[in-house]
């Protein structure tokens, strides 16, 4: 598909142009989070998703790079099913959660969203609750009120945020009484403390300064001992550094998805060479 | 400047009327503003000056006295009038409240419109109709005048009061917090209730008192359901008396010493109202943005 | 399975969560919102059952006519309509242009300090209930009226006009529709100041760069456009105006009779249910009663809702300030 033929020859990786796996020999040795097959979606009668195939490692971190309304956020969405909240929306094909099936005619939203989890761009703590209410009440809401079990969860969910040490004095505190970068921390608390298997990430960095990124960066790399993450940004320097696996979105199709340095030092696809080199988007 | 026949040049003289003429339209505007003031400031003052000169103990402690005697005060006037908004709230606040969580999370567009709308025409109906189809749902088939009558009136008037302001104030809290509840994989109703309406529970509240205060001086609703007590309510089911109901039987009556004590028992029935009125206030301040 | 060992992370996606307490509390906001219009036809319901005794005995004379003797037992409706749409005029004709020219001070004139402590006091005033309004009317403002007002109107050269004859009680026409108008002077000054404050910068602008004094620009841009607008919040006022009961019943008089006359005594429908309901002694005389309340809530409901629609138009969504 190429016309220019690359400098360097890259030893063969898990290389896939437009989702198939190329070299099985690698992939069957990461275990598969994600299993999409030909799924679009559908916002009334415009299509936002056109045959997305493609299959996200667990306990690695994915990112999704592409300009303005290449659907990236849209394809997220899906993953935990949040695009049901608005109405009209409509999907085809298959999306399998470690095998199961996320659309399955027996699931339960609620079900696929405790163990997929999600960070939003801007950070939304609960306001009427304290730092720890809001750590804890996904576990709460769901039941889940043994006071030893939610102190235990309360810090080992702050200290994976690294937000612990920060806070571990003034958990009464509201939580909208922190900083942005540490109410985005806070999220970040709140999702894990549900214990998802993968988590979401849409954008998180975008309305935060330079060292509260940095943060959450390391964050994100410290995650992926014990989570899938999956995160969406616009900053690609930022996929760079901290993803394993890139895809890169344009205009509703995947066009690309490769490990992270073979998309930004050797793209296969031109589009996605020109996205990467700054020319467009 | 010269005054050509022929050229468009408005006479000075005019020039000077245009001006004198806005000047004195400006000074009417102003007027008229104060007329409309007034009112209030003869109302308030008779109220204090007459009103407060009957209040004593007696009035705040004691029973009406019989027909023609002097004395006596209104206090199970003002017992009762609590004890009818306890039981507005009752009907009012939950279907009110619920109302305004189907507009603001379930509602579809067409389906709120029209619930609206019925709600304004629910608002409109005068208070006097609401008295005469209580007394035929309630006060007939029971063959008595009851309290729970009087409750059910006022709280049935206080339900689209409710309902608008609850969906004002659920509206406005932001959708990434239902979003981020929704991530969570908690289930929809907990959500609404814990999330969303713990956000808006001042809102929610001062819509609750407003709704309170406009209801606590209706007399019309009350004239053929509660129907008024001269003596201490001991069972719901019978009538109660209540500070509107009183001043008016007092106000229209012959005697002097009644005619005082209706103006006491308005000065205490419009404390009360100011009284909800300034709550709202306050907890509006630390809540209030922009006006 | 205890409570604190159940992790979430490894509930099967197709686990049945109990879909119930998602299901009812959606059929109790449901049920909420079902209530309202229930309510409507309970009310529209109990009162054509009630009336349906006279409205068999009268037929449509009922609405014409004069005769209302619970001796004999034959009832008309006309005093009481007449009655109500009298005063409920009376009290638009002396509310309107008062609540415009405030709301148009308070938009185009006041300086903004005034501004708020003006609204809050119309505020109180609206908060002021019926049954006071009342009691003032009959000790402090029929006497005025009687003593004062009345007799200046009737010596003056408005004497000679219809409206101002015949004996001077001070209860009368005239101080029913002067009580409602204090009555409704906030919500019409509240309305028109939302028109007046829709009006866009822009038309203002333009008069005044035609080089137009300020109260020019108010006639030109602001009243012009906001016309339909005020016509709308009018309409608003009338309707609560022809629902008032107590202050009206404390100082109109209530003698069922039609007159020229503003200062003679006049009969509103919600009056007169309110003063002879419980003493109705036959089942026509309740069912006639109930007509008359089936009348009144025609009217209301009829007026409420062209005023609703004029205004919906206008504003483009419904009026959320219920006073």
């Amino acid at each position: 598909m190429a016309d220019v033929v690359p400098a360097k020859i890259i030893v063969p990786q898990a290389t896939t142009v437009g989702g198939e796996p190329t070299n099985s020999r690698a992939m069957a040795e990461e275990t598969i989070a994600f299993d999409v097959k030909n799924f679009s979606m559908w916002y009334g009668a415009r299509q936002a998703l056109y045959d997305i195939t493609i299959r996200i490692p667990a306990k690695k971190v994915t990112a999704i790079i592409g300009p303005s309304g290449c659907g990236k956020s849209t394809f997220i969405r899906a993953l935990n099913r949040m695009h049901e909240l608005t109405p009209g929306t409509r999907i085809a094909g298959d999306l399998r959660l470690f095998g199961e099936n996320l659309y399955g005619s027996n699931v339960e939203p609620t079900v696929v969203r405790r163990r997929v989890g999600m960070v939003f761009q801007k950070s939304n703590p609960f306001p009427t609750m304290s730092i720890a209410e809001n750590v804890l009440v996904g576990l709460r809401l769901n039941g889940l009120t043994q006071k030893s079990f939610l102190r235990q969860r309360l810090e080992e969910s702050l200290r994976m945020a690294a937000l612990w040490d920060e806070v571990k004095d003034t958990l009464g505190r509201p939580g909208i009484s922190l900083s942005g970068g540490q109410q985005q921390r806070l999220c970040i608390a709140r999702a894990l403390a549900v214990k998802p298997e993968i988590l979401l990430m849409d954008e998180p960095c975008s309305a935060l300064d330079p060292i509260a990124t940095a943060k959450v960066e390391e964050l994100i790399h410290d995650l992926r001992a014990n989570y899938t993450v999956v995160i969406v940004t616009h900053n690609m320097q930022q996929a760079a550094r901290c993803s394993d696996k890139t895809a890169f979105f344009y205009m509703g199709k995947l066009i690309e998805y490769d490990e992270t340095r073979a998309i930004f030092m050797n793209p296969a696809n031109p589009q996605t060479e020109a996205y990467v080199s700054g020319r467009f988007g | 400047m010269t005054a050509a026949t022929d050229t468009f040049e408005p006479s000075r003289a005019h020039q000077i009327w245009r001006k004198w003429k806005s000047r004195g339209m400006s000074v009417f505007l102003g007027v008229c503003a104060v007329a409309v003031i007034s009112p209030l400031f003869l109302v308030l003052y008779f109220l204090v000056s007459k009103g407060a000169s009957a209040l004593d103990w007696n009035f705040f402690t004691q029973l009406p006295k019989p027909t023609g005697e002097v004395g006596g005060g209104m206090a199970n006037a003002i017992v009762g009038t609590l004890m009818l908004l306890g039981m507005a709230a009752v009907v009012g606040v939950p279907i009110g409240v619920m109302g305004g969580v189907y507009l603001a999370e379930y509602g579809s567009d067409r389906a709120n419109y029209w619930i609206r709308f019925a709600a304004d025409v629910l608002n409109g109906i005068p208070s006097i109709v609401w008295g005469v189809v209580v007394w035929a749902l309630l006060v007939v088939p029971f063959k008595t005048f009851s309290a729970y009558a009087g409750g059910a009136a006022l709280g049935f008037m206080m339900i689209p009061l409710i309902m608008r302001t609850t969906e004002e104030v659920l509206v406005l809290v932001p959708q990434s917090y239902r979003e981020a509840g929704l991530a969570l994989g908690i289930a929809r109703w907990k959500i609404i209730t814990v999330i969303v309406i713990k956000t808006a529970l001042k809102g929610i509240v001062t819509g609750i008192l407003i709704a309170t205060a406009r209801i606590a001086g209706e007399t019309a609703p009350l004239l053929f359901t509660a129907l008024g007590n001269n003596f201490w309510n001991h069972n719901l089911s019978e009538p109660i008396a209540a500070l509107p109901l009183q001043i008016y039987n007092y106000a229209i009556s012959p005697y002097d010493d009644w005619h005082r004590q209706a103006w006491a028992g308005a000065l205490v029935l419009m404390a009360m109202i100011l009284t909800l009125n300034i709550i709202v206030r306050v907890i509006s301040r630390g809540h209030n943005k922009s006006n | 399975m205890s409570e604190s060992t159940v992790l979430p992370e490894t509930t099967p996606l197709t686990t049945a969560t109990s879909r119930w307490p998602d299901r009812s509390f959606r059929w109790l906001a449901i049920g909420a919102a079902a209530m309202i219009i229930l309510l409507i036809g309970l009310v529209g319901w109990q009162l054509s059952r009630g009336a349906h005794l006279a409205i068999a005995a009268f037929g449509p004379g009922f609405l014409t006519s004069s005769n209302w003797d619970p001796v004999t037992d034959e009832y008309g409706a006309w005093p009481f309509i007449y009655g109500t749409l009298v005063s409920s005029l009376l009290a638009i004709v002396i509310a309107v242009p008062l609540g415009v020219a405030t709301a148009l001070f308070l938009t185009e004139m006041a300086p903004l300090k005034m501004r708020q402590p003006v609204v809050t006091l119309i505020e109180m005033l609206a908060a002021v209930p019926s049954v006071i309004f009342g009691l003032w009317g009959i000790f402090m403002l029929v006497p005025w009226l009687r003593d004062h007002l009345f007799q200046w109107i009737a010596h003056s050269w408005l004497g000679y006009l219809p409206f101002f004859k015949g004996p001077i009680y001070g209860v009368s026409m005239l101080a029913g529709g002067i009580v409602v108008a204090i009555m409704i002077l906030p919500i019409v000054t509240s309305v028109s100041r939302e028109i007046l404050r829709s009006v866009p910068n822009l038309q203002r602008e333009a008069a005044y760069a035609l080089g137009a004094t300020h109260w020019e620009v108010i006639r030109i841009a602001v009243l012009s456009y906001a016309g339909r607008g005020i016509f709308g919040a009018a309409i608003l006022g009338l309707g609560r105006a022809l629902g008032e009961t107590m202050a009206v019943t404390m100082v109109i008089g209530n003698r069922p009779e039609v007159s020229a006359s503003l200062f003679a005594p006049g009969y509103t429908l919600a009056s007169v249910i309110a003063n002879e309901f419980t003493e109705a002694n036959s089942d026509l005389y309740i069912s006639s009663l109930f007509e008359l309340g089936l009348v009144l809530l025609v009217v209301t409901v009829l007026v409420n809702a062209a005023a609703q629609l004029m205004l919906r138009t206008l504003t483009g969504q419904g009026m959320g300030k219920i006073k």
